[in-house]
Formats: structure tokens, sequence, C-alpha cells
């Protein structure tokens, strides 16, 4: 029996077999080198991100475009995201556990969550940074939290339904088992909810980061009204590179953006993906499972294991211990006598329970009507023209989003099912994509200025180039998807019945697409409005630029602190995308779901 | 380790229900037309220690609830369930249950599947690998500590139901269905290994309920058999096992047993009792008269699959037994009952003392072509099911010859669950597409006649939706 407590006998015996404990030697110095070097990386950052947040506040930070100080910067862009994304996370899964599993804060919080989502994000802007910056107005604090909390509305909605998304389709039976083992209701939370949901959660935690990085760019720099701001980043030192035209740095900049990319997808996400292969729902193992060299690596180091052995798991233990007494497993029976109903001894709890829910629900209601009341001031004192102006804006940058989206399909369809027809190269490119996809429009849009300033309607044109780089991939990604689910069988047939070209196209892959197609395009459809914002209207060369368009409109009346327009247009846009989703998106995907599904 | 005593069913009660009726309760609204439909009714049965009891019954007799209800996850919504006395409100330390479809959780290593219920008593690590380990040794799943469940057999898997459930060492362990989602052999190996444990008394369970739709697996392994009725669920028949030594199949009183069940599951509208009372007493308790039927309810069945036992059974002279049907096609009582049952309901064959045999009809259409098949098809289906007849009245009535599924779908809720209902309809729809009585198209959610001069009247879409149902 005790042979057995050893968790891992075998390979221990296979690293001794191999070449003795020289071998083993080696693997614990290297890890400790690595481990050391790593350790001493993240205090030096912390310490230097620590002292530029309790410095006095500088709404307006100089810039050094020396290459020397790109690394800091990047360091600073960095700890925003990730920042930025624990709180994501945490939202995530207190929002999406409640949401899932309490039937009346579901009916509230799915629809709010369905409207936080198609707010536009830089309408936060002026409010979040005024209320920050005064609540901080003796350090950065404030101005960093502003620019974190931005970046996080970029990242949390998405990651939220997912999750919510896993819990409520959890498999009966498990739920079953859980009640049934009596799991505390943290231990349900763990083996079962978050388990089912981290698949999910990778996938959408890394179209987060995309997210996250395009609005990273925006919120390092802005002006509200006579108030400039700029933080020190990656996305400061881009504009300001392009602002004065110098391309050496411009380069330098954006290959550090890819490098840092690169490096998050081959130490994070990838090690991720590969490790949450674990947590599929399907019982059959998959023939090729995503692989990743970092994760082997951390899975065959010897000082991980020793700590995992010697601290993880005693440490989880006591934590378990801990979780156990505050959470006391519910007993199954009651020694009621006969006679005696469990409704009488269950009325003053569910009465309390009730009386809590409607303390709450008033609460929040009472909430939600100031929060209209104000509104509704501040709209009223928007005047008819402004509001014809911006329906009109609406329209024209509608035309710009469906000129984006009609783009991005023209190309990434063929495209993507020349990828996904060739397992070769679908193999080969499908990580380059992934990487490619999660490069920043913003960060490409100042180069693209450059280029395009001199053409005739330039920024119309350059915002609809912007609107297709931030949202193309997402399509891309579907039709490759798409044209990877399509059966081997269904394409033999087509060849042996002759059906090819144009046919062939009509017939087998523009219907075995479609779903994948019009998932990837709701997705797009979003973005797109939402890229309006940032692309309609630029501050370049000192002066701004700006065409005509709903995104330009919110832009400017964020900038100019004009309340009342920017709440007319930011609701103009929740509104439009809204019903767009519900009335053109959402048909389309269950027509797709119902008729070209392949199952 | 001392031999289990052969039961004499002499143990203490470990589990009473009493009356237990429940109803459908579907999400938000309690049922458009004011009740909800019954699952169970007046369902009263006690489980001793020293026992192992099956639960027979046809999809539809609320077998699943019922063992739901007696793990504490479900409520009835009358009558109450005790354990030793006390009253069930919740699952408890007292019951598991191991799953037809295993349910483990696949990130978790069997080492932790099993483990699972140790950890939420909130015992210390060592002590939980301990007794996790003890029973993995016992159950056979020795080096496949580190496993995750995908690398495992179905059988092994299952292995793994049963150490889970072990492991927090229950007085009553529920099976559901736990070796039909099994192929045959390691179905059976499984089986023989449960029943060796089990009579060597080297599991700590004092008894079992095991629900199944094999009547072979019941008769080899149950002290005594509950059989359940459907629509709604109730309890018909109580009939004693054999005795240990007598459960070898082939012996005559194995096969009398078979047969005796056989015939009491073909004939779901007769008195079990009656049925029962010619039987010698020892072997047969008590059953209890069947409920009216509220409604027609049609068995879940293609009709080609029923045609091709049609032609099997004419194939041996128009008789043939049911249990050696059943083992022949290896169909357990869920596939070959609604099989029988549909036969029954369209007159093409009916049920007698165990045997299926064909009426005139059913032989007619069991030897005819194509044609003639579909042709006596719709001719039985028109004459039986009142569902057909009436859409076939009003397709013929309705103008432009097309009817909404929702009129029936409305009416069929009255009697049946959501879920059930739109099953039903699914039937009457397969049925009625099957004898040619109707087209239905999907996407619209409407009936319609196919006739010549309609498509020819409606070219573009509906012409293109009937061909699109067709080729489905």
């Amino acid at each position: 029996m005790a042979r057995k407590l050893h968790v891992f006998p075998q390979q221990r015996e296979s690293r001794r077999g191999l070449s003795g404990s020289a071998v083993y030697r080696w693997l614990w110095l290297r890890d400790l080198i690595l481990g050391g070097s790593f350790l001493f990386l993240l205090c030096a950052w912390l310490v230097l991100a620590a002292s530029r947040w309790a410095a006095p506040l500088t709404p307006v930070v100089a810039i050094s475009l020396s290459p020397l100080a790109l690394p800091l910067y990047a360091g600073y862009s960095l700890l925003r995201m990730l920042l930025a994304y624990g709180l994501a996370l945490l939202f995530t899964l207190l929002y999406g556990h409640v949401a899932a599993t309490n039937r009346q804060a579901e009916r509230v919080l799915i629809p709010l969550l369905d409207l936080l989502q198609s707010i536009p994000i830089l309408s936060f802007l002026p409010a979040v940074v005024l209320a920050l910056v005064a609540a901080f107005p003796r350090s950065n604090l404030g101005l960093e939290l502003a620019s974190i909390l931005l970046i996080f509305t970029s990242q949390a909605w998405n990651m939220t339904f997912s999750f919510y998304h896993s819990v409520l389709t959890l498999p009966r039976d498990l739920v079953d088992v859980c009640r049934l083992l009596r799991l505390r209701p943290w231990q349900r939370f763990l083996k079962l909810e978050l388990a089912a949901a981290t698949i999910g959660l990778v996938w959408n935690s890394m179209m987060s980061w995309a997210g996250g990085w395009f609005f990273l760019m925006a919120s390092e720099q802005f002006s509200l009204g006579d108030r400039s701001f700029r933080l020190p980043g990656l996305g400061s030192y881009l504009q300001l590179a392009a602002d004065r035209g110098d391309p050496w740095a411009l380069t330098l900049g954006l290959l550090t953006l890819i490098g840092l990319i690169v490096l998050l997808d081959v130490c994070l996400w990838r090690p991720l993906v590969a490790w949450a292969e674990r947590f599929t729902l399907e019982e059959q193992a998959e023939a090729a499972p995503p692989r990743s060299l970092v994760l082997d690596l951390l899975r065959a180091s010897p000082a991980l294991h020793w700590l995992r052995q010697h601290v993880g798991q005693p440490f989880w233990e006591a934590v378990a211990q801990l979780l156990n007494r505050l959470q006391p497993q519910p007993a199954g029976t009651s020694a009621l006598l006969p006679g005696l109903q469990p409704a009488h001894h269950e009325r003053p709890r569910s009465w309390l329970r009730r009386g809590g829910a409607l303390l709450i629900l008033g609460l929040l209601g009472l909430l939600a009507l100031w929060v209209c009341w104000q509104g509704g001031q501040l709209l009223v004192q928007v005047p008819p023209a402004t509001w014809g102006r911006l329906v009109l804006a609406a329209g024209v940058t509608w035309l710009r989003t469906l000129a984006a989206l009609a783009l991005g399909t023209l190309w990434t369809v063929p495209v993507g099912v020349a990828i996904g027809l060739s397992p070769r190269w679908s193999r080969r490119l499908q990580p380059l994509v992934q990487i490619v996809a999660s490069i920043p429009a913003t960060a490409l849009f100042p180069a693209l200025l450059v280029l395009l300033m001199a053409l005739p309607g330039s920024l119309s044109l350059a915002a609809i180039l912007l609107m297709l780089l931030g949202t193309q991939w997402y399509v891309l990604f579907n039709v490759i998807a798409g044209a990877m689910a399509i059966p081997r069988e269904l394409l033999e047939a087509a060849a042996l019945f002759g059906v090819t070209g144009w046919r062939r196209w009509r017939t087998l892959i523009l219907p075995a697409i479609f779903p994948y197609l019009v998932t990837g395009l709701l997705t797009a459809s979003g973005g797109a409005w939402n890229a309006s914002i940032v692309s309609e209207l630029v501050q370049f060369h000192g002066e701004t630029l700006r065409t005509f368009g709903l995104g330009a409109e919110i832009a400017a009346a964020a900038g100019a602190g004009n309340y009342p327009v920017l709440l007319a247009g930011t609701l103009l846009m929740a509104a439009l995308v809204v019903l767009l989703n519900r009335l053109v998106w959402r048909r389309l995907y269950h027509l797709a779901e119902r008729r070209y599904r392949l199952a | 380790m001392t031999q289990r005593q052969t039961s004499e069913a002499d143990g203490a009660v470990i589990l009473e229900a009493q009356r237990i009726t429940h109803l459908y309760q579907g999400r938000g609204e309690q049922g458009r037309s004011g009740h909800a439909p019954v699952v169970l009714e007046e369902v009263s049965l006690q489980i001793r220690a020293g026992e192992l009891v099956a639960l027979l019954g046809p999809s539809g007799s609320g077998k699943s609830t019922l063992l739901r209800i007696l793990a504490g996850l479900i409520r009835p919504t009358q009558g109450e369930v005790r354990v030793h006395g006390q009253l069930l409100r919740g699952p408890t330390p007292s019951c598991a249950l191991v799953f037809q479809s295993f349910a483990l959780f696949p990130w978790l290593t069997v080492l932790q599947n099993v483990a699972l219920g140790l950890e939420a008593l909130g015992l210390p690590r060592l002590q939980r690998l301990k007794r996790a380990l003890a029973i993995i040794d016992m159950i056979g799943l020795d080096g496949f500590e580190e496993a995750y469940p995908k690398e495992l057999s179905g059988g092994m898997r299952q292995r793994v139901g049963f150490a889970r459930a072990l492991a927090v060492e229950p007085e009553l362990l529920l099976l559901d269905e736990p070796f039909s989602a099994l192929d045959v052999l390691t179905a059976a190996n499984l089986r023989r290994e449960l029943l060796q444990l089990w009579y060597q008394a080297k599991i700590p369970t004092r008894a079992m309920l095991l629900v199944t739709h094999n009547i072979d697996e019941a008769v080899s392994m149950a002290d005594r058999l509950l059989i359940l009725g459907a629509d709604p669920g109730h309890l018909r028949a109580e009939v004693q096992g054999l005795p240990r030594g007598q459960r070898e199949p082939h012996s005559p009183a194995y096969t009398h047993l078979v047969d005796l069940l056989y015939r009491l599951m073909t004939s779901p509208d007769e008195d079990g009792a009656a049925l029962l009372a010619a039987e010698e007493p020892a072997l047969v308790q008590r059953g209890q008269p069947r409920p009216t039927r509220p409604y027609q309810t049609l068995p879940h069945v293609a009709p080609a699959d029923m045609i091709g036992l049609l032609e099997l059974v004419q194939a041996r002279g128009g008789r043939a037994d049911l249990a050696e049907l059943g083992r022949e096609l290896q169909l357990e009582l869920d596939e070959l009952l609604p099989l029988v049952d549909a036969a029954d309901l369209l007159q093409l064959a009916r049920p007698e003392e165990g045997d299926l045999v064909l009426t005139a009809v059913g032989r007619q259409l069991a030897e005819a072509d194509v044609q003639e098949e579909k042709r006596l098809f719709r001719q039985q289906a028109l004459a039986r099911i009142a569902l057909l007849r009436r859409i076939a009245e009003d397709l013929a009535a309705a103008p432009g010859h097309r009817v909404d599924e929702e009129r029936y779908l409305e009416r069929l809720r009255e009697h049946f669950s959501e879920g059930e209902a739109e099953a039903q309809l699914q039937t009457i729809i397969d049925w009625g597409r099957y004898a040619e009585i109707f087209t239905y198209q999907e996407e619209a959610g409407v009936f319609a006649l196919e006739t010549d001069e309609e498509t020819a009247e409606q070219p573009t879409e509906a012409a293109g939706e009937t061909r699109r149902s067709n080729i489905r």
C-alpha cells in the first residue's frame, strides 16, 4: 500500500534508468536557474510598476522613443493587461456563477450583460477616468486603474457569457453525482462548474486578450475636454512614433508588441490550451490533442514537482479543511417525528430568503430608476437636430461596417476554405493565423494612416480598413473551422458524382461553412461597430482628423465632455447593435443551426 | 469473510417509500392546460437488508424518476421516502447511485473520481487515498489509478462508477441500468463480479435496487422483482425471484420465470394480479390493477423496424417466442417492447403467452412488396390511430390542404409532458410520412397532403421544401 502512495513512481524509475542521478541533478540546476531568473524579473517588474503607480500624479508622461525604453513600456502595458484580465476573470466567475445558479438573479443579470456587451467601450472612458482620477488626486493610481478598467470592459463580457453557458449546460448526471456524494458548494464549483467551463474560458480568454490589446492602445493616451492624459506604455509609444513620423521607432515598437504577443502565446496560451485538453466532456480520446513544449517542460520539472508535493499539497489541504469548516455538508434525512411536516421547519428560512431577495430587488430597482432619471435628464438636453445628425451618422457607420464585413468575407472565405480543406496547410498555418489575429489593429492604425493620408476620402477608407483589420480574423477562424469540419465522405461523394467548380461551392462548401460563417460575422459585426469609435476620429500630427459617422460623434462628445450627446450616441449604438443581433444575426444563426448543421 | 445468507428477506427495512405520486413539473409555467401529467401514481415499496431487488418496466413507467426519488435527488409531489424510519429530504450517505452513462468526471483520474465522495466527507488526504485505493484494488482497477476515464474501455469505466459509489460505504446501492451501455460480454463479466462481491459480503452494501430493461439480467440477479406499468407509472406486480441455486439459464424454473415476465410485460392492459393468479403462490406475491389509459400513447418506433420484426416472425411460421427473439436480436425490453406494442396497436401481431403471433394482416404485410407494405400500413394506421385519422380528415377539409402542427401539439400537451408531447408528434410524423398519409414541412411545422396537382400548383418554395423533406 505504501508504495502506491507515490504519485509518479514510473517516471522516477525511468529517469534513473536513463542515465542516473547526473541528469536528475542537471534538471534541478536548470529549474533553479530558470525559476530564479524568472522570480528576479518578476520582482524588478513589480517594484518598477509600484513606484510608477505611487508617484505623484502626472497626467501626461514624457515618452522616450529610445529603443532602450521599450522593455519598460512593454512591461507597463503587460501589467495593465494582466491586472485587467485578472479582474475580468474574477468578475466572470462571480457573475456567471450567480447568473447560472440563481433563477431570480438570472432574469436581471443576463439582459444586463447583453446590454453591457453592446455598449461601445470607449463610451465608458470619461466617466471612468474622471471618477478615478478624482478618487486618487495625488498619485498615478487613479489613472492606471482607469486604463485597467477600460481594458476590463473589453475582456469581461464574452468570458462571462461563456462561463454562464457552460454552467447552464452541465451534464445532468454529473450534477446529480455532485448532489448524491453531497459535495460542498465550493467543491462543486471547483470540480464541476469551473472544470467544465475551462476550455471555453481558455479560448474566450485568448479572444479577450486580443480585444484587450486593441483597446490598450486607446486607453493609454486620450484627451477629455481640455485635459490630456498619457500613460507610459507600448500604445503611447506607438502613437507618438506615428505622430512624429519616425518609421524606425514605429517598426521597433510594433516588433516589440508582436514579440510580446508571440511570447505570451508560447508561454501562456499554448500550454493552457494543451493543459485544458483534459477538461473536454467528450469521453473519447482525441486523435491529435494540442501539445505545448513549455507545458511538457513544466510537467517534467523536478523542482515544480517538489514544490507541488511539499508546498502546494499541504497548503491546499489546509485551505480545503478551512473551506469545509465554513461549508458543512447538508444532511440528507431529518429525524423528525412522523406527525411533523417538514414544511413547518422550512418556512421561516424561506421567508427570510424571500425577504432578502425582495430587498435586493427593490434596491436594484431604485438604482435603475435613478439611472434612468439621470439619463433622461441628460437626453432631454439633446436637440432634435442633433438626434437627426446622430441617426444619419449611424447610417453611415452602418454602411462602413457592412463594407468591412463584405470585404472580410470576400477574402476569408476562399482562403479559409483552402486552408481548412488541406490538413497540411491548416496544421501549419493555424498557429500563425492565431498570432497574426491577436496583433491589435489599433497598433497598425497609425502606420496605416501614414500610408493612406495621401488618398482622397482617406479617413473614411482608413476607418473601413481598421474595422476590417480588427474583425476579419473572427471570420477567418470560423471559416477554417467550418471547412475542417466537412466530412471526408461528403467531399469524396462530391468528387465521385463529378460535382466540381461553382456547383461544388454551392451545394457543398457554402452550406457546410454557413453556420460557422454566421458565427464569425456575428462577432465581427459587434467588433466593427466598436472599432468605429477609434477609427472615425483620430489625432494625427497634432491635429484632429474626423469623418462623418456615429463613432466620430461619440468620440468627439467624449473628448469634449458633451455628456448628453455622448449618452445619446452610446444608447443609439447599443440599441443598433442589439437590434441587428436580434433581427439579423440571431435569425441567420437559427436558420444555419436548423438547416445546415452537419451533425 | 462470511457467506451472505440466502436472502429470505427477513432483514430490517432499510428504505421505504409510501404512496409516491409524482407530477411532471415543466420549467416555468405549470402545464398550460392546468393539470400536470402524472409520472408516478401511488407507488409504495420496501427494501430490506440482504436483498437485491430488480425494477422492471417499459419506457414511460417512470423507473428513472422513481430511482431518483429514492436517492433523494427529486422530491415527490406526494408521499414520502424513509430511510431507517427517517424522512428523506435530500441525498443521504446511506444510498449511492451507479449511472447508466457512468457519469464520471472526465477531468479527474480514476483515483480522484473514486475519492470524490470521501473528499466531500472532509476526510484527510491519507485516509482518503487509503480507502479509495482499497476499493480500487477490490473492484479490479489496480494499475489504472492515474488513468483518465477517456483512456478506459466502457467496462473499466463502469468499474470506476461502482468504485465511486462503494467508496462512501452506502447501505443501499441504487443501480440505474448499469450494464446496458456495455457490450454483452463485458456486461456479463461485470455482473458476475458484482454478484461475487455481493454474495461473499466483501462490500459493505446491505441491499441493492437494480433498474433494468433486461429480463435475463433481472431473473439471474434479483431476489425480488417489481414490475412497473406505464402511463402513469404504477406498481403492477411483485414477483419473487428464483432461489440462488436455480438461476442457471435453461433450467426449467428460469425459463418459466422469463416467459412469465415477458407475458406480463407484453400485456400492459391486463390486470397483473389476475394474470399472476394462475401461477404458483410461492413465486408471485401480488399485483395491482392498472388505471385506465387516458389517451392513446404511441410507442416511439420506426415503421421499418417494426416491419422487420414482423418479417422475422413470419419467417418462423408466424409465431415466435419473445424471450428468444430478444436474446437473439440482443434487444432489451426498452427496444423490443415498443416494437411489440406498435405491432399490437396496429393489429399486425399480438402477444400471446410470451409469444408474438402475427395476425392475418400482419402475415400479408410481412410477405408484401414495398408498395403493398405501405398500403397495408396506411390502412391499419388510419383504422387504429385516432390522431392520424384526425390529421388526414383535417387535411382533406382544410383549404390548400395544409394544417399547422400546433393544433395537435396543443392537444397532446394536455395529456403528456412537453417533451413527450413533442416525441408523440414526431412519431405521428414518422408514421404518417411512411404511410404517405401526408408530407410534413419541418421548418414551417405544417402538414400537407401529398398530391401531384398540389406540387404543380405551388412550384416555388413549398415544392422545394417538400422535396427536401422527402429526401430526408
